[in-house]
């Protein structure tokens, strides 16, 4: 990724942005976000088909916020969420520059954000082929099945909430589950505050996540939560039309229509 | 099980169910007493997470209940309520959670014999499914025992 590299120089030297966010090589053939603040330091910028941290997660921390305005190296899904974060007034054009990465790793910039939504609004937002395959086999389970299943695979679970820190969705600086008053959610490892605690999570994305697997991949025990998040994507598309996330109008969550179907009010 | 008695968590709205539920009684309607009614201001208040902590305190199965769709006090309340409520019977059916156990219904102030026919169907329908063990069983742990005092 030269061209990223000598961009990101040029931005650092003409001191119109302060902190260049991307990836650097890490350690165990793996990569970690890099935040280049002097320009030399921008020869450290990888780009490879192992960066699948989501980047926009740091863009609404106070740490880097505070350092001046941010660009940062943007492939879809995180383009995705900086214009999620930019609906819920999380970042701007101002402290924000979208150095794009299209799906052939060629560098793109855009002008400001609006040019990212008219980006990504060209690619609907799909779940991949090996991912429906678990979630119809969960479909075609009993309930029992589906309980157990769940049951099972979240009773592991020991809420380090390293799903949650590598969301970009979640920067509430108050989560729900460290409130206890009142304690919504039990704090002791175990299986309903871990169930609980997941279907909460999945709620409250609902209509804002935009399938980066994030969650999924830093979660050190491996389990498969992102389904959750994709079951709702797609209910979202059968019962609404889906969503793309968009500057401004409607949220899926936050509007209705009159006529809404369903066939279980009685 | 013929000595079950199911325990109904009913989430109503004030301004329909809770008034049409106060015109069962007024009407003089008989209708199963196994539900228990918490009044809200609006079916848009009901907050998905109150349903879960119902399963956990034992309940066996969950009424939600408000105003028809453009008869809401707050003009939107149920309408927005609808939409959660599509999403999150989907996501507790995927989770395995028995979706059968939670009845939606609108019932408006004018329908006392609606709400007694919702709280009867309900309560002959759990009767059928029997106490929500699989959820109890999870619900009832040790750890939590200690941590609710």
């Amino acid at each position: 990724m030269d061209e990223l590299r000598k961009r990101a120089k040029e931005l650092l030297e003409s001191k119109t942005i302060s902190v260049v966010i991307g990836y650097e090589e890490g350690t165990c053939n793996r990569t970690r976000a890099l935040f280049v603040e002097k320009p030399e330091e921008a020869s450290k910028l990888i780009f490879d088909s192992r960066c699948v941290l989501n980047l926009a997660t740091y863009i609404t921390k106070q740490e880097v916020k505070a350092k001046g305005k941010m660009a940062i190296a943007a492939t879809i899904p995180v383009m995705r969420s900086i214009i999620q974060l930019a609906y819920e007034f999380q970042v701007s054009d101002k402290n924000l520059l979208v150095l794009g990465i299209t799906p052939e790793s060629n560098l793109m910039e855009f002008k400001d954000l609006l040019e990212v939504e008219t980006y990504i609004h060209k690619f609907e937002i799909e779940i991949n082929a090996s991912y429906r395959e678990k979630l119809d086999k969960l479909a075609g389970m009993t309930q029992t099945e589906r309980w157990k299943f769940w049951i099972d695979e979240l009773s592991p679970c020991f809420k380090c909430y390293a799903c949650r820190a590598a969301c970009p969705m979640c920067y509430c600086h108050r989560c729900t589950v460290d409130f206890n008053q009142p304690q919504w959610i039990p704090v002791p490892s175990h299986e309903l505050g871990n169930l609980e605690w997941h279907i909460m999570r999945a709620v409250h994305l609902m209509g804002r996540c935009i399938d980066c697997d994030g969650c999924a991949n830093a979660c050190p025990l491996g389990i498969p939560i992102n389904l959750l998040n994709k079951r709702l994507l797609e209910d979202a598309k059968r019962h609404f039309g889906g969503y793309q996330p968009v500057l401004k109008g409607d949220h899926l969550m936050s509007t209705f229509k009159p006529d809404d179907k369903e066939n279980f009010i009685r | 099980m013929a000595d079950f008695e199911p325990k109904i968590v009913a989430f109503v709205c004030n301004w329909c169910t809770y008034a049409g539920a106060d015109l069962t009684g007024t009407s003089r309607i008989k209708y199963a007493t196994n539900v228990r009614i918490i009044r809200f201001p609006c079916t848009g208040r009901i907050d998905y997470m109150l349903l879960l902590k119902a399963f956990d305190e034992g309940a066996d199965g969950i009424i939600v209940s408000g105003c028809h769709p453009n008869d809401c006090h707050y003009t939107s309340g149920n309408f927005h309520a609808r939409r959660r409520w599509i999403m999150f019977r989907e996501l507790c059916d995927f989770v395995g959670i028995d979706i059968n156990r939670v009845l939606f219904s609108w019932v408006s102030a004018a329908e006392g014999s609606k709400w007694a026919d919702v709280v009867n169907t309900t309560v002959t329908r759990i009767r059928e499914l029997g106490p929500y063990t699989e959820y109890q069983k999870v619900a009832k742990h040790p750890i939590r025992e200690v941590t609710n005092g």
